[in-house]
């Protein structure tokens, strides 16, 4: 395992932001760490990384111990935490090479970082004057300078375009696949984490309600049939009599739980042949939201 | 040692373009040519004057803002810029996952800020003689060539120096856990002007307080003569508020060090 921690607790005065955690991300994998704001991602990544104190529990990077090999451990961990840190009066360039006196790294591979994150036009650009995304593939490259073997990444994509965040997305895949690097990426972004991620951890009020291979994920994340139509409520009537499992109905639709294509048409055959007029009906992925209550409803 | 080596480094890096650097280069600039150009001006009224007299007014009318109020100030506020690089930049969390001991990126910033106080007391000391000098040449009848007051000149800074030492390290401390200016700077002001007051009303502790220190320097080191003989004014450095001054300089560093390390990174 690279991270495995045990037992992670983590109060800020009389509030538990985190609640005895126990993280096991194998190596090669992208690990997204999903949950929603305030679900103490953030406090879990500093825990991580040390910028917190551990007040309980342990955790174990590369299969050691920060406190006794914290050198070691960080100088194979790139980071990337919240807004991206960077110095407003010093150049995009002048950022990076600031970093690789920090760490030793040659100007080469300076340059080679702006070149991966598309910055080399505006290298000497201050940093101060970037926008949001170009100041976010900033931080992507200084959490790459000096080529970890982990990346630890707290929403990467804030900020970005859709063409970035594919972009990124197809680099952090590239890492995994051809350089046996391991990523630990945070989202509240479901949809993000599930194009990349190998392995997925969910978090909520500081507590991992899941953790596994992302086909475990999809097997809870079941989806739905959204069928829009003018009278919703007999028409959920209907579906139900006819043993469809009917997970929601208001005024404007109502959603049954998918099963094929196949039972999709079916659904869409009876409502019509019943006298109901179907406005839409397609297949959508359930929301975080409820994702969380199933999975919080699922007896332990 | 290598982590506090490359930390020094980027330190100077990352703060050439910053306002705290050139401050410290261009305030001794500033005040001594000031300073200069009113002695340029007024020049016929001091041409009776014998040389040691010249340098001691002259030296003496930049001593006199430096030390009361400006170098207290000064200090203040490279205490503040070292610091608020990182928390504009909001890189105190990359600093502390670097690979590099939090000891070695802590006392490098410390001794940053050191240095830059250094450069600037330096440079006053330095600009002095120059602009003296350049005074001497550019009008001869100023008599600047008949005394030198370097070694004393350098003597004096060193004391002031070495007086501004626990204002700095208590400053650096407060600027490193406050990422807002005006907490660190409304303290170290109303302690400035409190130590001022200390300092001219002669209080019998006033030497326990550090703000009062760069005042006292000033008062304590009046130079006197040594036996009889005029031409050998002496300074005393190491006068008790110094001491005290660097005792509280370590004291507050050390802490400080331990309180980082304790301290969560926001």
């Amino acid at each position: 395992m690279v991270i495995q921690t045990e037992g992670l607790t983590f109060n800020f005065g009389s509030q538990t932001v985190v609640k005895s955690l126990s993280l096991q991300v194998p190596e090669g994998s992208i690990y997204g760490f999903l949950g929603p704001n305030g679900a103490g991602k953030t406090t879990t990544i500093k825990l991580l990384l040390n910028l917190l104190q551990t007040q309980e529990g342990s955790i174990r990077i590369f299969d050691l111990d920060f406190q006794t090999h914290r050198k070691e451990i960080l100088s194979q961990v790139g980071s990337l935490i919240e807004q991206p840190a960077i110095y407003a009066h010093l150049t995009g360039k002048e950022n990076l090479l600031n970093r690789a006196i920090l760490l030793q790294i040659s100007e080469n591979r300076v340059d080679e970082m702006l070149e991966l994150v598309h910055l080399t036009q505006a290298a000497h650009k201050k940093a101060g004057n970037y926008s949001l995304g170009m100041k976010q593939r900033l931080g992507i490259a200084l959490a790459l300078l000096s080529d970890p073997k982990l990346l630890i990444l707290d929403e990467p994509t804030n900020g970005l375009d859709p063409n970035g965040i594919i972009e990124i997305r197809e680099l952090l895949k590239k890492l995994v696949s051809k350089h046996n690097k391991t990523v630990f990426i945070s989202s509240h972004l479901l949809a993000e984490i599930e194009r990349m991620a190998t392995h997925v951890g969910i978090i909520n009020n500081g507590e991992l309600l899941f953790q596994g291979e992302i086909k475990d994920l999809e097997s809870i994340s079941q989806p739905l049939v959204r069928i829009e139509a003018n009278n919703t409520v007999d028409a959920a009537n209907l579906l139900s009599k006819s043993g469809y499992n009917v997970i929601d109905v208001n005024d404007n639709y109502l959603c049954v739980t998918y099963q094929s294509k196949e039972k999709t048409g079916q659904i869409n055959a009876l409502l019509n042949k019943n006298g109901y007029t179907i406005y839409s009906i397609h297949k959508v992925q359930k929301d975080l939201e409820k994702l969380f209550l199933d999975i919080t409803q699922t007896p332990a | 040692m290598k982590g506090f080596i490359l930390s020094l480094q980027s330190e100077f890096y990352k703060s050439r373009k910053t306002l705290g650097f050139w401050a410290a280069i261009l305030l001794p600039l500033i005040l001594t040519l000031l300073v200069f150009i009113g002695f340029y001006v007024k020049s016929e009224k001091m041409t009776n004057m014998p040389g040691v007299l010249l340098w001691m007014r002259f030296s003496g009318a930049i001593l006199g803002i430096m030390g009361s109020l400006l170098l207290p100030m000064f200090v203040i506020f490279v205490a503040y810029s070292v610091n608020s690089v990182e928390h504009k930049a909001d890189t105190w969390k990359t600093l502390f996952s670097l690979p590099i001991a939090k000891w070695s990126v802590y006392s490098a910033k410390y001794l940053y800020a050191l240095f830059l106080v250094i450069l600037s007391l330096g440079l006053f000391a330095f600009f002095t003689i120059g602009f003296g000098n350049l005074l001497g040449l550019l009008k001869p009848e100023l008599k600047f060539s008949e005394y030198h007051m370097e070694v004393m000149l350098l003597q004096v800074y060193f004391k002031l120096f070495l007086s501004a030492l626990g204002i700095l390290s208590i400053q650096f401390l407060l600027s490193l856990l406050w990422a807002d200016f005006l907490k660190p700077m409304g303290i170290g002001f109303v302690c400035t002007i409190a130590g001022v007051i200390m300092a001219t009303a002669n209080w019998e502790y006033d030497f326990w307080f550090p703000y009062a220190s760069p005042m006292m320097a000033l008062k304590t080191m009046m130079p006197h003569t040594k036996g009889k003989d005029n031409s050998q004014m002496v300074i005393d450095i190491f006068t008790k508020d110094v001491f005290v001054s660097i005792a509280i300089s370590a004291i507050v560093f050390i802490a400080g060090y331990y309180i980082v390390q304790k301290k969560s990174v926001k």
